[in-house]
């Protein structure tokens, strides 16, 4: 049995939205940045889907590199999140809001 | 065979991404992306990358996820509060990625035709393996590309260094 290769984008577009939702409705900023990873995954997939289907390497290149810089961003980000846990005392990010007023 | 494989692994990743999205807690959370994240590996092995699939493991569920652990015990991070911010969020977040999905899922399957089906045992006959094809690509056509990405990698351990450290 083959699967249709949009079934595997329908799969694709579901964890995206997941992760739009995720990312808008959690007030955590570290499951923020979690959901971010998830949407990364998410495309990553499409890209797989897609290299599969014209039969070319570059598309799994290309995923490749999106995992190579979504390593990096995690890292960064993550000593962001400890920079701004340290100076405000929250992970709340209601509670970030210096700029606000 | 691979039906059932999609069907499986399909479901665990959604179902790992909808208890992402309930979970109150980040460790939950982050355990809940890690299954997310495995079965997505299964998923690209049945569209024969085995490569991304092995890389997906070490590189996502292997070093990317446990560094999130690590921050989320190391900052001590409790169940996340309801505020109103979050409220006003439900309203515009929910419908929004209804949306999002509607809006995808209705191009992915009406153009179903054009993008057509996985081969799955073909591309396991196949006489090139897809290793040798990535490391082709990787290291004699992008060679450069992928050099920069090592400084790339270096710059940001410097930065995460720098921002991560003790003010003196």
């Amino acid at each position: 049995m083959t699967v249709p290769i949009s079934y595997y984008l329908v799969l694709a577009a579901v964890l995206f939205s997941i992760g739009v939702a995720s990312f808008l409705i959690k007030r955590n900023i570290i499951t923020i940045f979690m959901s971010i990873e998830l949407m990364l995954n998410a495309v990553n997939l499409t890209f797989v889907a897609f290299a599969h289907m014209w039969h070319q390497i570059t598309g799994q290149i290309f995923v490749f590199f999106v995992m190579v810089v979504a390593a990096a961003e995690a890292a960064v980000g993550l000593a962001i999140i400890i920079a701004i846990f340290r100076t405000r005392r929250t992970l709340n990010v209601d509670q970030v809001n210096l700029l606000k007023n | 065979m691979q039906l059932a494989l999609f069907i499986i692994f399909g479901l665990l990743a959604v179902a790992g991404a909808i208890n992402f999205l309930l979970q109150r807690h980040p460790i939950n959370s982050a355990l809940s992306l890690i299954v997310v994240m495995m079965s997505l590996a299964v998923l690209y092995w049945s569209l024969g990358a085995e490569f991304l699939a092995a890389a997906q493991v070490i590189v996502y569920s292997g070093a990317v996820m446990v560094l999130f652990v690590f921050v989320v015990m190391l900052l001590n991070a409790g169940e996340e509060e309801r505020t109103h911010g979050s409220r006003a969020a439900y309203f515009a977040g929910i419908p929004g990625a209804t949306a999002i999905f509607c809006l995808l899922s209705f191009v992915f399957l009406t153009n179903g035709k054009a993008f057509g089906s996985t081969d799955l045992i073909n591309h396991l006959t196949h006489t090139t393996n897809n290793i040798a094809e990535i490391s082709q690509v990787l290291f004699r056509d992008l060679l450069l590309p992928f050099e920069v990405t090592s400084v790339l990698i270096l710059v940001a351990i410097l930065g995460a260094v720098v921002l991560a450290r003790k003010e003196q």
